[in-house]
């Protein structure tokens, strides 16, 4: 298990380099300079704006510099989006409100949708089941942000039951966003539990535990659900990384000062420096949840071996 | 587990994705802030409510509030609020002395200027200095600042500027002194009409350098970190967040006049929010953009405001070096006039707009007399479906061609796209022998193809750097920054030259030279085809008052704002 893990780590220094290196070059190539107003400037004015943050330098050495300061922990200073300041402080002040409403979103969504898709499942072709997998269809169909704004306009602004927007009002503040987030994994798990229950109520192994006599909530939750979790664990990994890193559209309607908007609007604005901290941060954060979500397999389903057949 | 590999490379083409997506979302050119304003009476009509408080938005967090290194909107409208310069414009938009006190003794030659200061005070109570200028200005233009607007507005202008900017001169040596604490001396190149007006840019204003060194890196970096002068202080800013205070600066030395305690700023970017917003009553003024200009039309708390900024087609008459058809002068009058200005800014923008037979912007800069420059200058190039017709004709004809093919550059924001549609729509039907293609990219991308003059016609727009028709006037001479069109007429030149140089002292034979300059551009030569002047819409509560809207420097006034009838 600890070579395993330790292998692992390896292969996700090196994605992170890849990764890194990737966007380095990718955003290099986006039309536009972070030295916004270079039209106001003349050249000799904007060798020193570029100068200040190498931006001077041949690209293979801008890339260097950069790969020893990432290696050191030092992302860099804002260019133009924050201009001067730390991107880590950056990073930092804008994750706490997209983790909160993305936590408690991916949480809500994630424990209705297993019930939903438990129920349906065991009520399999009757109106419960066709509920929620109409609930489902609709959660994964209408986009967040036509959502959102419903979400907004009638719980917000017409019956006045929770801030309209702004993140001033603490938990209540968040409630709304977190509702709009929760759609998608509250589909999505509904979905998955559902087709992987009524495959697994239909095997053998289940059918000899009804033979021994056990109960029915017992063969639902014993013997049933912790194999329907496997396909589950798989996509929600992933989908808790986008959910917790912010999204834009959520972001953006209930003016939120999340990472989500703000990474966007670094690329629109090309500061470089941010766009490569968010970018690398998000990255660690989605590598470190799928080798978290490969130590879970193991766990739920022992059949699931790590590491070779050796160890 | 041959599965991890499978996600190793998910894990890669998810992040890529997610920022290739990102990407694809277009750039945003438009700074403009969304902020009150008002057009009502500027003496208190009602009584004052005990509580002044007034609840805006923001479209965009501050980037910085270093007056040194600033270069957006919402930080210059701030500093309109919280800072001040030796002058400012009023409720009328003219400049009038505020730490100047009175108008400034100038030489003859126009290029000594000598203010005397007011006694007034920084917010932690020390004296604002004549040297707080000198600082100020010396570290704009010190190159090692890499301050976007120094150089900028003072290159060709301050004595010394453009050498200081180059490196070639130490900063010390640019032509601001301190005579004595409370006089302030300027040395300029040229004469600059202007001048006044200009005093009141947030790049002259004066800065603590006592307080800045004290700082070191940590200057400007939240509003902790941030001294002021003007009638409000900004409190409550984290430095990267989405909200911030402006409180009363008892330090003011027109504090008498402000009547606000307090103003609540929230940025909000999603338009549809910031009208819940309002509607809820959280907030006082909400801009309206897009289909919800059109959907509070009939509001009666609907205000609308012009903006300085115009937009209009730009003739490339020679694509990546080869002569095309905008390289005869009947073709590019004909479109010109062949497209229905009215009809574009009623039914497509329907935002306010005003549609532009001229180039300087209405309700912007004044001669002595307080007269508006579009007054003495009138229409010049008018929509004329029938004239532009005979015009295409004879155009095709002296080319020798029964066809012509042209491309419209354009921006890829809904507005942008929706405008261009419609032109190419009137166009071909006004000019027979007409084919528009059109070609819509992020404005990032636009600004390389304008500077590799690769497009035949595009949509541009400019907005004022100064308070004078000439930031509009210059912008097509041979070989300017913008005119990547291969645009040249001597005369027009010369009259552009002549304004800046010799007429510089004679403000109505420079008026004059300006107006003639314009005439030639549009009437003459057609370089460019005016298309609308942009309005912006908000809603505003009726009990807020006299917020003030500004064509240059910071958008708006706060100063002699009031909440009157809210309780």
């Amino acid at each position: 298990m600890a070579k395993y893990i330790g292998k692992r780590l390896i292969y996700m220094v090196i994605t992170l380099a890849l990764i890194a290196t990737f966007t380095f070059f990718l955003m290099k190539v986006l039309p536009g300079s972070p030295v916004a107003s270079a039209d106001k400037l003349s050249p000799e004015q904007r060798a020193v704006v570029e100068a200040r943050y190498g931006l001077n330098e041949p690209l293979p050495v801008q890339y260097f510099n950069y790969m020893f300061g990432l290696v050191q922990g030092d992302l860099g200073i804002s260019i133009n989006q924050f201009k001067g300041a730390n991107v880590t402080d950056v990073i930092l002040s804008r994750m706490g409100p997209s983790a909160q409403i993305g936590f408690q979103g991916m949480l809500l969504g994630t424990v209705l949708g297993i019930l939903l898709g438990m129920i349906a499942a065991l009520r399999q072709n009757t109106w419960v089941d066709y509920t929620s997998t109409f609930v489902a269809i609709v959660g994964i169909s209408i986009p967040s942000f036509v959502f959102a704004s419903l979400l907004q306009y009638w719980f917000g602004l017409k019956w006045g039951l929770f801030p309209v927007a702004l993140w001033k009002d603490g938990f209540m503040s968040s409630v709304l966003p977190s509702i709009a987030l929760a759609m998608f994994p509250l589909a999505t798990a509904a979905r998955f539990i559902r087709t992987e229950m009524i495959e697994v109520l239909g095997s053998d192994y289940i059918t000899l535990a009804k033979a021994k006599g056990a109960s029915g909530s017992e063969i639902a939750f014993k013997h049933a659900f912790r194999n329907a979790l496997i396909p589950l664990i798989t996509v929600l990994g992933p989908m808790a990384v986008s959910i917790l890193t912010g999204s834009l559209v959520v972001e953006q309607i209930f003016a939120i000062p999340g990472i989500g908007e703000q990474f966007v609007k670094s690329i629109m604005v090309s500061d470089f420096s941010i766009i490569m901290g968010t970018t690398i941060f998000f990255s660690v954060f989605l590598i470190v949840i799928i080798l978290l979500v490969d130590i879970l397999y193991g766990v739920i389903d022992p059949r699931i071996r790590l590491s070779g057949g050796k160890s | 587990m041959k599965n991890s590999k499978i996600f190793w490379l998910l894990s890669l083409v998810l992040v890529l994705s997610a920022f290739l997506a990102a990407c694809g979302g277009g750039n945003e050119s438009d700074t403009s802030t969304e902020t009150p304003d008002d057009t009502g009476s500027t003496e208190p009509a009602g009584e004052l409510d005990s509580e002044q408080v007034l609840n805006i938005m923001e479209s965009a967090e501050i980037p910085t509030m270093d007056i040194s290194l600033a270069e957006d909107a919402v930080a210059f409208n701030i500093f309109n609020n919280v800072n001040e310069g030796l002058f400012r414009l009023n409720e009328e938009n003219i400049a009038e002395p505020a730490l100047a006190d009175g108008e400034p003794e100038v030489s003859e030659d126009g290029l000594t200027y000598t203010f005397k200061l007011r006694d007034s005070n920084w917010s932690d109570g020390t004296p604002v200095t004549a040297n707080d200028f000198v600082y100020s200005w010396q570290r704009s233009i010190d190159p090692a600042t890499g301050s976007p607007y120094g150089a900028y507005m003072m290159a060709g202008s301050i004595v010394n500027a453009t050498e200081i900017a180059a490196g070639d001169m130490e900063p010390t040596e640019l032509g601001v002194t301190a005579v004595d604490d409370s006089t302030l001396e300027v040395k300029l190149e040229r004469p600059v009409p202007y001048f006044m007006s200009l005093m009141s840019f947030p790049t002259f204003y004066p800065q603590n350098e006592a307080f800045i060194s004290e700082k070191g890196d940590a200057y400007a970096s939240n509003s902790e970190n941030l001294i002021f002068n003007g009638p409000f202080t900004l409190t409550d800013w984290d430095g990267t967040g989405l909200t911030w205070k402006m409180q009363k600066n008892p330090e003011y030395w027109d504090a008498e006049t402000v009547k606000l305690e307090t103003i609540n700023v929230d940025v909000v970017k999603e338009p549809a929010t910031a009208v819940n917003l309002y509607n809820s009553g959280e907030k006082d003024r909400a801009g309206l953009s897009g289909e919800f200009a059109m959907q509070y039309a009939n509001d009666e708390n609907l205000v609308t405001e012009l903006e300085p900024t115009v937009f209009y087609f730009k003739f490339n008459q020679e694509r990546n070096g080869e002569e095309n058809a905008l390289k005869n002068v009947n073709i590019r009058k004909a479109i010109a006039k062949g497209f229905n200005k009215q009809d574009l800014v009623d039914v497509v923008l329907a935002n306010g707009s005003l549609p532009a037979n001229y180039l300087v912007p209405t309700d912007f800069a004044f001669d002595e007399s307080n007269t508006d420059f579009r007054d003495v200058n009138g229409d010049l190039i008018e929509f004329n479906a029938e004239e532009a017709a005979e015009l295409f004709a004879t155009g095709m004809e002296e080319l020798g061609v029964e066809e012509v093919t042209l491309e419209i550059l354009g921006g890829d924001t809904e507005t942008a796209k929706n405008m261009d549609a419609y032109l190419k729509e009137q166009l071909e039907t006004n000019l027979e022998g007409l084919t528009i293609n059109l070609k819509a990219v992020p404005f990032a991308v636009r600004l390389e193809l304008d500077e590799a003059q690769d497009y035949d016609i595009q949509t541009a727009g400019w907005g004022p750097d100064y308070q004078d028709p000439m930031t509009f006037i210059d912008l097509f001479v041979t070989g300017s920054a913008q005119n990547k069109m291969s645009y040249s007429n001597p005369e027009y030149d010369a009259l552009v030259e002549s304004a800046k140089g010799e007429l510089a002292t004679d403000p109505a034979a420079r008026w004059e030279a300006m107006a003639q300059a314009e005439k030639i551009l549009l009437e003459d030569d057609a370089a460019i085809a005016p298309i609308y002047q942009r309005g912006l819409m908000s809603l505003q509560q009726p009990y807020v008052n006299n917020i003030i809207k500004h064509p240059f420097g910071g958008d708006y006034s706060y100063k002699w704002a009031y909440i009157s009838g809210k309780e």
